[in-house]
């Protein structure tokens, strides 16, 4: 329904191109900082493709939670990390990457045009209310399990990165 | 049934994670009570489980996203035994690190409801919830040590890890792109319908999916990770990966394959796939682990060989239908308890010995009969039974699972899978041999054990044996729990 016409096709390959471009340039850029701008820039192009699809809360979670929270943090990283850190290192992988990658793509391309894909022409897109019910209901399960998951990460995160010398204290006290 | 009922295995063992953070930093003082709430949350999962047992299950729970079968229940009943098992490994190992003792039951309980989560799960976002689950505890606690080689194996770890997570990711996305559903009953019967029209598209799928499991499975071509891992992370955190998340891993790949991508013209890609797979992890493990000096690394190697001997058996069950299915799943099931007790009680009896003579190097291990003889006797015995040799469990789990692929025409990777037994004897007995014919070094003071960790190396070496003596109540249990799988075929 959405990619009739010329202007979301045009909106499709342009989106394309913008996405596949930094992401590239997340690969190729030498300065890690250029490399999490282009990260960025990838990040928005994917929301462009949520919105296009119709899901526009999706599109706005990708903005706010990766381009505002984890790219963000990234920077934050990098920033407070010594300067010799901040360069993406040398490799002799990089053309045999690019060769797998190549053939990856090639072998994706193939089969997907292959595929009977089923496709549907009236697509009633799900407010944020029936999100919220379905994550509440059906998807219960995997809500809770994500929270437990985030729980773990945060005390394996404290635990990681305290210093023997705050452990030393705690062990007095 | 209530929902918190069917969850209860899982909640029983969260709760006692939540206890032990409120103790941990409520009551410092009694922090030696710890590891006990641990053990006391495992008891009470088992036995939340054996209620199941007699009350009958269900299958339909959480909208479909849980299934609550007997397939479940045999996995709670071995995650909750091996977690215990490594709890009581640890309790020395933590005392003597003197930090984060807390922290450290609270992500070895969390990942085991990761892990049961997983052996239930029946919905591909569940699915992968409970393997980030059980992962990103292990992540941590790969790097829990001080030394530089741990945080090593922490990072290796997770980098390779979130590698493996992101190919399965794009396989069940193009799984649920096809099918559009994330329910393995609803592709199940979705593949059977349409799937043979679209079978390039299933075989990248499931490629994806193998790779991701596998690299939980520790099988070539995933195994990168498995020897600087298993080296570094502390010892009874490679008890643990070495059989928890490998059991799970098989666990869920066998309930993805025979309840959504069972269908024939599938099933036959699938047993030439496994059938390779099996055969190169078993030669690459076994060829490595013979010119290894440390026996971490060594017990990992051969831990790549073992998890191809267990994809033996799932080949089996993809190759033949009925007969085939029921005996190669079974077999799987058998070899993946009987593997998880031997496997633990050759680590715990390895930390018990490392912990005295700090140092992991097969040499140090000469005359450990005069230096410990219960330890270096139920070393002796795992090892035996990783061999598979009588009297052992192993034994019977190898006759299963090569039975199994003889019934399906199989022959071939039967005789791969016997002459790498042979060859994994060299390595294991001269393990074997270096301790009851090695002279110990002049020093060397005699190896003493705590009573937690002869308790834990103890009951597996028994396991080990009992399951010799009589392997068809575990057989039985393996056999129904197969069953409660619903394929369709």
């Amino acid at each position: 329904m959405a990619l009739e016409g010329f202007g979301p096709a045009f909106a499709f390959w342009l989106l394309s191109a913008i996405t596949l471009i930094s992401a590239g340039g997340v690969m190729m850029a030498r300065n890690l900082l250029h490399a999490v701008l282009f990260l960025i820039v990838t990040f928005i192009g994917v929301a462009g493709f949520f919105i296009l699809l119709s899901a526009e809360f999706i599109a706005m979670a990708q903005v706010v939670i990766y381009v505002g929270a984890v790219a963000v943090l990234i920077l934050f990283a990098i920033l407070l990390t010594p300067r010799s850190a901040r360069d993406n290192s040398e490799t002799v992988w990089g053309a045999p990457a690019a060769l797998l990658s190549i053939a990856l793509a090639a072998v994706l391309i193939f089969v997907i045009h292959d595929t009977a894909w089923s496709e549907t022409n009236s697509f009633q897109a799900p407010s944020v209310e029936d999100l919220g019910r379905a994550l509440l209901s059906t998807w219960v399960l995997p809500f809770q399990l994500a929270s437990v998951l985030l729980t773990a990460a945060l005390i394996g995160a404290i635990m990681l990165v305290r210093s023997p010398e705050e452990e030393a204290e705690d062990a007095l006290s | 049934m209530n929902s918190l009922d069917v969850v209860g295995p899982q909640l029983a063992v969260l709760i006692a994670a939540g206890i032990i953070v409120v103790i941990d930093a409520v009551v410092p003082h009694q922090r030696r009570l710890i590891p006990y709430v641990a053990l006391a949350g495992l008891a009470a999962s088992a036995l939340w489980t054996v209620s199941w047992v007699s009350r009958g299950y269900e299958d339909d729970i959480f909208g479909g996203t849980l299934a609550l079968d007997e397939y479940a229940a045999f996995f709670y009943f071995l995650f909750a035994g091996i977690t215990a098992t490594i709890v009581l490994a640890s309790i020395d190992w933590v005392e003597r690190e003197g930090r984060r003792q807390g922290e450290y039951y609270v992500l070895v309980l969390t990942a085991c409801s990761g892990l049961m989560f997983l052996a239930a799960a029946r919905d591909l976002i569940t699915i992968f919830l409970a393997l980030e689950l059980s992962s990103i505890p292990q992540y941590i606690l790969a790097g829990w040590g001080k030394d530089e080689k741990s945080s090593e194996a922490g990072l290796k770890y997770l980098l390779l890890g979130a590698i493996a997570s992101s190919l399965l990711l794009y396989g069940m996305a193009l799984l649920y792109g096809l099918t559009g559903t994330t329910l393995l009953t609803e592709i199940g019967s979705e593949v059977a319908a349409n799937g043979a029209d679209n079978r390039s598209l299933l075989i990248v799928a499931t490629t994806l999916l193998i790779a991701g499991f596998g690299f939980k499975m520790a099988i070539v071509p995933f195994q990168m990770w498995v020897p600087d891992v298993y080296q570094g992370a502390p010892t009874p955190v490679t008890a643990f990966l070495s059989v928890g998340s490998k059991a799970a891993a098989f666990a869920v790949v066998t309930r993805i394959f025979f309840e959504a991508l069972s269908p024939e013209f599938l099933s036959n890609d699938w047993s030439m796939v496994f059938a390779v797979i099996a055969a190169v992890s078993m030669i690459i493990g076994n060829i490595m682990a013979i010119v290894q000096t440390d026996i971490k690394r060594m017990l990992g190697y051969s831990s790549i060989a073992q998890a191809g001997n267990i994809l033996v058996g799932l080949a089996a069950v993809s190759a033949g239908g009925g007969d085939a299915f029921k005996l190669g799943g079974s077999g799987v099931l058998f070899f993946l308890a009987a593997y998880a007790f031997t496997n633990l009680g050759a680590f715990v009896a390895i930390i018990a010995i490392s912990q005295q003579i700090n140092s992991d190097r097969i040499k140090d291990y000469a005359g450990m009969w005069k230096r410990s003889p219960f330890l270096a006797v139920m070393l002796a015995f795992c090892l035996v039974s990783l061999t598979g040799i009588p009297p052992t469990a192993g034994f019977w789990a190898k006759i299963f699972i090569f039975n199994a692929a003889i019934r399906a025409d199989l022959a071939w990777l039967v005789i791969i899978g016997v002459a790498n037994s042979a060859v994994s004897a060299f390595y294991y007995l001269s393990v074997v041999k270096q301790m009851f014919l090695g002279e110990p070094a002049e020093d060397a003071a005699r190896v003493s054990t705590s009573p937690s960790i002869a308790l834990a190396v103890g009951a597996a070496s028994i396991g080990v044996l009992v399951f010799f003596v009589i392997p068809m109540p575990l057989l039985s249990a393996a056999e129904s729990a197969i069953q409660g799988l619903v394929p369709l075929t």
